[in-house]
């Protein structure tokens, strides 16, 4: 059989692809260029929050806080894995990374203003990332799919982490339950423009779904998340910020506002001081890590000197 | 010279009693600190209670396209399973 066939055969059985398998050019560098961006997602999703573990406001919070940042760098580990499966080097990566070559999602660049904004990140971004991730277990290509299971099993903490704080400020003073708003105002409209465009936008859905990169669209997937989260918001006592927001008793579905696809689209272009920043951070811990990797090589060379 | 550290397939045992299962991999540059990374990594929240690395290059693998001949002549070879042979209702618990 053809390389080709058998590959279409394993696609349309909805079978998985593993790393030796032969592969089209193109499905290989969709993945590398989707799995590099999430892997650099999670590395990068560090900061905002990474720079609230000084000022989380008890020892318990630090303790989470910092749990939730180290999971972030082990998902970056897992992805990184997944996509040298394909036959990139983890270094090459990084450096396209920093270059700004390749992009991270945009949800990063906003800032995390308040300790509210940990809560709403972890209740929002990390439950749109969790409604995006759950399908991706199912990704026909094996390692991604399976890098996407330990990340889901850890996800699920980060959310309702996220939640609780957003439940114990908004059971507070009604200064708490202000901050609250707030960030709830501020990470809404990001969190379901973490979905992408629009289907009628989207260039890329028709092929990824053929190929099982995608099991849903972007539409289907933000629908999803929106039912899922306003009960939620209900819950905390909360005014979502979209008037356009209902219940379509026909759709069975909420009827929503249209977000603000030129900001999206600015986010995208990594315009402002914000990506510029969270770049030169990175770079720094990156290049200040460096003499540690020169140590642990300089020590096996040693090990294996003195083995010989 | 950075980047270049070797991968280190990792394994992971649950449990006592059971086999030690692939998790992943990670890059390090000796056995010792694979084994570091590998925990730092994989088990966090008491995942196992054994770890094993071995050196990605020394796997030694089967070709997929050597997927049919390897694997498909068992295939019509019911009679290797139990199900294959019908016994009277008293003794078919065997």
């Amino acid at each position: 059989m053809e390389a080709q066939d058998r590959f279409d055969a394993i696609i349309e059985a909805d079978q998985r692809i593993e790393a030796d398998d032969w592969m089209p050019d193109e499905y290989r560098k969709t993945l590398i260029r989707q799995v590099a961006q999430h892997a650099h997602s999670e590395i990068i999703g560090m900061q905002p929050e990474g720079e609230w573990i000084p000022r989380a406001p008890s020892l318990r919070r630090k303790a989470i806080l910092t749990a939730k940042v180290q999971d972030e760098a082990g998902h970056g580990l897992y992805l990184y894995g997944a996509a040298e499966t394909l036959g990139v080097e983890r270094a090459d990566l990084l450096d396209l990374l920093h270059s700004r070559k390749q992009k991270y999602s945009s949800i990063f660049n906003y800032p995390a203003v308040t300790w509210a904004d940990i809560g709403a990140i972890g209740w929002l971004v990390d439950g749109a990332a969790i409604t995006n991730q759950v399908p991706l277990c199912r990704c026909s290509y094996g390692p991604y799919g399976r890098a996407m299971v330990r990340v889901c099993k850890e996800e699920s903490f980060h959310q309702r982490q996220g939640y609780q704080i957003m439940l114990t400020l908004s059971e507070g003073t009604d200064a708490q339950k202000l901050m609250a708003q707030e960030a709830l105002d501020r990470w809404w409209w990001p969190s379901i423009m973490m979905f992408g465009p629009p289907d009628t936008e989207s260039i890329h859905n028709a092929r990824n779904m053929a190929w099982g990169i995608k099991r849903y669209t972007n539409d289907e997937l933000r629908q999803n998340f929106i039912d899922m989260t306003i009960p939620q918001a209900e819950l905390l006592g909360l005014t979502m910020p979209d008037p356009d927001l209902a219940w379509n008793e026909e759709r069975g579905h909420y009827d929503y506002g249209e977000p603000d696809w030129e900001e999206f689209m600015q986010m995208v272009r990594g315009e402002g001081e914000m990506p510029a920043q969270r770049i030169r951070i990175r770079k720094s811990a990156h290049d200040g890590g460096a003499w540690v990797r020169e140590a642990a090589e300089a020590y096996a060379r040693k090990q294996e000197a003195s083995a010989a | 010279m950075t980047g270049s550290w070797p991968m280190w397939e990792v394994f992971v045992r649950a449990r006592r009693g059971v086999d030690h299962v692939h998790f992943g991999s990670v890059h390090a540059a000796d056995g010792e600190t694979a084994l570091q990374a590998a925990r730092d990594l994989f088990t966090r929240r008491q995942e196992g209670v054994s770890i094993w690395v071995v050196r990605s290059s020394d796997v030694v693998a089967s070709d997929p396209d050597d997927e049919a001949e390897l694997f498909e002549p068992a295939e019509g070879k019911d009679y290797r399973f139990p199900t294959h042979y019908e016994l009277p209702p008293e003794v078919d618990h065997m």
